[in-house]
């Protein structure tokens, strides 16, 4: 049977079809789904599947179940994998028992991300095979595989889907549920486990000799193919195979085509093709890592051929590819007639932009209007990863680095000796993420900081999953909920105070008293998300403007909540208001009042 | 040469259920036995950004429709339209909702909202047609102003090749049983209004 099926729940498909017994990871587009798939499987199939606290904690906990000798998943976006690198590399020596997929999702673009770093590099980088798909029934697929390889080879196994495969729909078969899964038992071996100097030596040159076993592995798979055509050809790598086939049924032209899916590439059938052709043009997203390789293997195949790629200008190094860019980029190499874009710019500057913006009535905003009524438009407010940066048109981000550097970095510039007031800000999950041992280090060296938890109870920008502050687990079963204020606190931080942001007043005073703290203060502006507040049933009386009372002054407007709008010299509020009431605090005219 | 049967771009502001009806459309294609390819706005650009989805009916490529390849754009929000007109192919049609959208960059000032007139002009000289439809009217007629993407389904129904009997199915397994009704009533205005 046939479903339409979001290539992340494919591959959550494709996890629960091959009995993976945990599944762990931690939110980020465009990865997010997979665990979410996986999660209302888990009681009836016996899968445990966790939010961890960050993707090192997620991998490893897939790693000890793979360890004990059962398949098992670790999910995270591609940034995600610098922070779980650290377990990554090493276990690359130690290899697994368990099938053991690290699932990966990279996002060319940015699309919702920092960077576009590419995760091929990663898996080059460790010694391990990594699988490229190119749509959700690839994915599908190389993920079931994926567990036999790592078995096979006894290593783990990187899947990475881009943002246009895990974010993509497609017609997808869907498989038999294996019943049997295997039991656990972790068998003791401590060359094998504990990686001392004197293990860790002999394991790495094991891995180096595993390579050969690799290439033999990945030589037949069928997601590496070609078409022998013209002499002119085309290599291609996940997705851009796709919008490379694309093009050449568009443009009608006689090119040899090869597909590649697997990295390491097969050697012996990219040889065979670069010897049949006088001119190839890869194309791959992000990082030159499949033209690379090109080059390499042309060297002993066919020296004199000519390869076009990123090196040579043709294809970009950064962003998304999609079927125009590589229709034109093979237009240009076999001259022929590259299409153009309609000319849309006059059209085009009379639209206003319609950046992604904060709710109406996001507490985060309430929070970072009184930060900057305390603090001022010169302090420094750095801050961290979540719907949060949003704010950065409100004046009051002034850096976003990496998840949980909100903290590190503004003890960085206090030790500097800035003299401006510092002020950072970062979100619950953020926080238990890896805000922790910034807090931890930034109490230990006495940085004369305040930071500022935006406590919405949730992991909103990814879509609403639990942390451990919720007291729910990814399965939704009741868990402890943990105190941010008592971690602060514990943390050593001697000014802990929590407000709720709606009220204007106490969150102008509590930051007061956090500014004129000497040393390290931590404000909890706690308030619940209101995308959630709305799903719980929690609703609560829009407000309206009393015209005779708005003075037009905009201090409203200015605020930024879309529910503001401005029309003939009055503030207006429009059907979007959630009744937050922050506005009519602000309001100094007393023109904002429930609507009864 | 074509490399698929209908391609279909879907554009609106985060928050109007593009992704929910562009499923409905690739739920129903696949019943009909079409291969089916979609893409997705997820993640930051949701919160009250521009979002676009795409879905392709008999299709075996990339999941995005290319640049100029669009037989039907269908936009919830008349600026969307014109910014991602650049989908549109010249024998397209565009379905729009005329209901604007103010972005925050327009409340606070900072920007200004063009007349319609504005909107629709540009875009006359791209494609073969172009329906304006009054969809968030209609979905008040309907009995739910939430169900205005319902009503640019009625009327995408007339343009794509799926029956309307499988658009149906896919709706009542999309939305809970007790908002069926009205979603059936948006649907048919939203298809009658193109049958004028």
């Amino acid at each position: 049977m046939k479903e339409y099926l979001l290539g992340n729940a494919a591959i959550a498909r494709a996890i629960i079809e091959a009995g993976a017994c945990v599944v762990t990871g931690y939110p980020g587009t465009p990865a997010s789904e997979i665990v979410e798939y996986v999660a209302p499987f888990s009681s009836k199939y016996d899968i445990h599947v966790e939010w961890s606290v960050n993707e090192k904690a997620a991998l490893e906990v897939a790693i000890g179940a793979s360890w004990a000798g059962v398949r098992a998943v670790a999910v995270m976006k591609h940034v995600g994998l610098n922070v779980a690198a650290d377990p990554f590399m090493t276990l690359a020596y130690t290899g697994v028992k368990g099938g053991l997929v690290v699932c990966v999702s990279d996002d060319p673009f940015c699309h919702s991300s920092q960077n576009e770093q590419d995760s091929r590099c990663y898996a080059r980088f460790a010694c391990v095979p990594c699988l490229d798909p190119a749509d959700p029934r690839e994915a599908r697929d190389m993920c079931s595989y994926a567990f036999e390889l790592s078995e096979e080879l006894e290593l783990p196994v990187l899947l990475r889907p881009t943002t246009r495969v895990s974010h993509a729909s497609a017609d997808v078969e869907m498989g038999r549920i294996e019943g049997d899964r295997a039991k656990a038992k972790f068998l003791k071996d401590p060359a094998r486990w504990v990686m001392l100097p004197a293990h860790a030596r002999p394991r790495h040159s094991m891995l180096l000799d595993k390579q050969d076993a690799i290439k033999t592995a990945l030589a037949n798979v069928p997601w590496n193919r070609f078409v022998l055509r013209g002499d002119i050809g085309v290599i291609a790598s996940g997705i851009a195979g796709l919008y490379a086939e694309e093009a050449l049924k568009q443009l009608e032209v006689d090119v040899s085509v090869l597909r590649i899916g697997t990295f390491p590439p097969p050697e012996g059938l990219c040889s065979e093709f670069l010897v049949h052709v006088t001119k190839v043009m890869v194309i791959e997203e992000l990082e030159p890592v499949l033209e690379d390789y090109v080059e390499r293997l042309a060297r002993t195949y066919n020296p004199d051929i000519e390869i076009l790629g990123k090196r040579t200008g043709h294809i970009p190094r950064e962003g998304e590819l999609d079927t125009f860019i590589v229709r034109n980029a093979i237009a240009d190499m076999t001259a022929q007639q590259s299409e153009v874009v309609l000319s849309l710019k006059e059209a085009e500057e009379i639209l206003p932009p319609r950046p992604p913006s904060l709710c109406p009535g996001c507490s985060h905003r309430a929070t970072y209007y009184a930060m900057k009524k305390v603090f001022g438009k010169d302090a420094i407010f750095p801050s961290d990863i979540g719907c949060y940066t949003l704010a950065v048109r409100m004046g009051t981000i002034d850096t976003c680095l990496c998840m949980g550097a909100s903290i590190t970095v503004a003890s960085g510039i206090r030790f500097a000796d800035e003299e401006r007031d510092i002020c950072c800000s970062i979100g619950d999950s953020t926080f238990l993420h890896t805000g922790l041992p910034g807090l931890l280090n930034a109490a230990y060296n006495k940085a004369n900081i305040t930071v500022t938890v935006l406590d919405n109870s949730t992991t909103a920008m990814t879509g609403h999953q639990p942390h451990p502050g919720t007291g729910f687990t990814a399965s939704g079963d009741e868990t402890k909920a943990v105190s941010i204020e008592a971690i602060a606190k514990v943390l050593g931080a001697d000014f802990v105070e929590t407000v709720d942001p709606y009220d204007v007043n106490a969150t102008i005073e509590c930051f007061q008293m956090a500014k004129d703290h000497q040393g390290l203060s931590v404000v909890i502006a706690k308030q619940l998300c209101e995308i959630t507040a709305r799903k719980t049933g929690i609703s609560r009386k829009p407000y309206r403007v009393n015209k005779e009372n708005c003075t037009g002054c905009k201090k409203c407007v200015e605020f930024g909540c879309p529910a503001i709008e401005f029309e003939e010299g009055c503030a207006r509020i429009n059907s979007l208001c959630t009744g937050c009431g922050v506005c009519a605090q602000i309001c100094t005219s007393k023109a904002i009042e429930v609507l009864e | 040469m074509r490399t698929s049967i209908c391609d279909i771009v879907v554009v609106g502001v985060g928050g109007q259920g593009v992704i929910l009806l562009s499923n409905m459309i690739g739920k129903a294609a696949v019943k009909a036995g079409y291969s089916v390819r979609g893409a997705e706005t997820h993640g930051m650009a949701q919160r009250g950004g521009s979002v676009v989805n795409h879905i392709r009916l008999g299709c075996e490529f990339g999941p995005m429709v290319p640049v100029g390849g669009a037989d039907v754009l269908l936009a919830f929000e008349p600026a969307e339209a014109l910014r991602h007109a650049h989908f549109l192919s010249r024998d397209g049609i565009v379905l729009v909702n005329i209901n604007p959208i103010l972005p925050t960059t327009v409340t606070t000032g900072k920007a200004r909202y063009p007349a319609l007139a504005e909107i629709l002009t540009p875009l006359q000289g791209l494609c073969a047609d172009i329906k304006s439809i009054d969809a968030t009217e209609l979905a008040f007629k309907a009995g739910n102003p939430r169900t205005m993407n319902v009503v640019m389904l009625g009327a995408l129904s007339k343009f794509i090749p799926l029956r309307e009997e499988e658009l149906i199915k896919s709706l009542s397994d999309s939305v809970p049983a007790k908002f069926l009704e009205v979603n059936r009533r948006a649907f048919e205005l939203g298809k009658r209004e193109v049958e004028l």
